[in-house]
């Protein structure tokens, strides 16, 4: 990527920002059952934008000429398809008459309907009948102009297994039960949970450095920003949680480049430096968790709560573990899960100590869920260690090393390991 | 709900045969009017016609250039609306911009042939 012209990263950048927003432009046109004509489109497009610009340059309003091409091509297929084709059910009779094809198309791609179609896009690809994984893989394709190779990437999977997750999800958009729409006030919430999470799941693919592509991981983390920043624009969806968790995604990722160090390897929150933290990505992570207020705040409302407690802590030492704590116990009250529960045990050893917080780990609810998660025994081997209970520590650790698929943490737990062999 | 035919005849029936300018307003009006139509669930379809035409006449199938019937009579298009009644097929008709120019709405239901 680095190596191309500044042209040709312009092209790039700006075919990404705009795939998205054709290929949803265009499902609203030809209906949800017709994804892969909208698909294809935008291919088209983009292809005949990439072969003219070679000759002619890039023009003065790229976007405008894409969109263009695109609503002329769309003219096109419908004109010769008319009869034959299903388009989407309410604008389909409108599109079906010369009295009102070109207006009605010329309507679609305004600006603001644009806007709406991402949306509608997001609602879409998380509908409750396709799988959450199958539900990320389709944001990344339609929504943030990946190809196969590079999801793949992101998920660090076959591109066999990537195409089968697609698979699942295009059918039910062939099947003509995906609605184009962001959902009426009563089931608006449930579906934006579901929205949420996909986004959050996108999010920590990036986030959680499982691959040693730096680029792919900040595309990952951006867009998850970029799609979740969306939802606040637009009225219906401009909720708290989404503020919560926009809040939530800005902070973690103000971290990302004191995450690693030179060679790669992961810095934890106790050894990061934090001069290296984005004071930018901080002030609007700030910014939409005060725009976040509610009297019911959500999980995410508490996990950046927690977010912004680390961010203020000047030093690991100065953190406020107190805080900290009742913010978990919030969360183990209201949400509780496996994980949530783990991470609280792991402040309780900042404040009393690593045997209190192995007793607390003990007595988890539904610890056996756990029992593939690698944190699980990462963060034993953690306390064990130090309790100087080296043998206990090196065991856990080598259980977790076979338990995690990242790189970068199996090297964070050799070096670990190492520690153990040596004290 | 019935199907009722709409045949535009003379007055602006093909906003297609105008200037630009003329044509950029008139198809405003009608997209407007057919777009609220559709809004109530009425639509079904329609399209404008070219102003020339063949006549094809009688036993002998004789083909004849035309019809070029007077301004006020051409057809320059139809529209299929879904209505209760003629009553409401005449009421829906009366948002037409073809009326602004003297234009002529023929209304007229969709026969359900019997079984």
């Amino acid at each position: 990527m680095s190596t191309q012209s500044p042209v040709a990263e312009t092209i790039d950048h700006l075919f990404r920002h705009e795939y998205g927003r054709l290929t949803s432009v265009l499902t609203r046109i030809f209906g949800t059952r017709n994804l892969e004509l909208a698909e294809d489109v935008v291919q088209d497009t983009l292809l005949k934008a990439l072969e003219q610009w070679r000759f002619s340059g890039i023009p003065n309003n790229p976007s405008g000429w894409l969109y263009k091409v695109a609503r002329n091509k769309a003219l096109d297929i419908i004109r010769r398809n008319k009869v034959q084709q299903k388009f989407a059910d309410d604008v389909a009779p409108l599109l079906k008459s010369e009295y009102t094809l070109i207006p009605v198309l010329k309507e679609l791609f305004d600006e603001a309907e644009i806007r709406d179609d991402v949306l509608r896009m997001m609602f879409a690809c998380c509908n409750p009948e396709i799988p959450s994984e199958s539900q990320v893989a389709l944001i990344l394709k339609t929504l943030c102009g990946f190809n196969i190779e590079e999801i793949s990437r992101a998920f660090l999977a076959q591109q066999e297994t990537i195409n089968k997750r697609l698979y699942r999800a295009r059918q039910q958009f062939r099947s003509g039960d995906v609605k184009f729409e962001i959902p009426s006030s009563r089931q608006l919430e449930d579906r934006l949970d579901n929205v949420l999470t996909s986004l959050y799941l996108l999010f920590n693919e990036g986030y959680n450095s499982s691959h040693s592509d730096h680029l792919i991981r900040n595309d990952l983390v951006e867009e998850a920003c970029r799609l979740c920043y969306l939802l606040t624009e637009n009225p219906k969806t401009d909720l708290p949680q989404v503020n919560a968790l926009l809040a939530l995604m800005l902070m973690h990722a103000s971290r990302l480049k004191a995450r690693l160090d030179a060679d790669e390897n992961i810095l934890l929150l106790e050894k990061q430096d934090r001069a290296l933290w984005d004071r930018e990505l901080i002030r609007r992570g700030v910014f939409f968790f005060e725009r976040a207020l509610t009297e019911e705040p959500s999980s995410y409302h508490l996990q950046a709560s927690i977010a912004l407690q680390h961010v203020m802590a000047p030093t690991f030492e100065e953190t406020d573990w107190p805080s900290i704590l009742h913010l978990y116990n919030l969360l183990t009250e209201r949400f509780p899960s496996p994980v949530v529960w783990l991470n609280r045990a792991i402040v309780v050893s900042r404040i009393e100590g690593p045997q209190k917080a192995l007793e607390e780990i003990e007595k988890i609810p539904g610890i056996e869920k756990l029992s593939n998660y690698y944190l699980l025994p990462a963060t034993l081997g953690d306390l064990n260690f130090r309790l100087k209970k080296y043998k206990e520590a090196y065991q856990y650790f080598e259980k977790a090393f076979s338990l995690t698929q990242s790189n970068a943490e199996k090297k964070l737990l050799r070096g670990k390991m190492n520690l153990c062999k040596w004290s | 709900m019935k199907e009722f035919l709409y045949l535009f005849r003379g007055g602006d029936s093909n906003p297609g045969q105008r200037s630009p300018e003329q044509m950029q307003l008139s198809m405003q009006k009608w997209t407007q009017w057919m777009q609220e139509l559709a809004q109530k669930g009425k639509f079904v379809g329609g399209q404008p016609l070219t102003m020339d035409g063949k006549t094809v006449k009688g036993k002998a199938k004789q083909v004849t250039d035309g019809p070029f019937a007077e301004g006020k009579e051409m057809i320059g298009g139809y529209l299929i609306v879904k209505a209760d009644d003629y009553n409401e097929a005449v009421e829906l008709s009366k948002g037409c911009p073809i009326f602004e120019n003297d234009g002529i709405v023929e209304v007229r239901e969709i026969q359900e042939m019997p079984s």
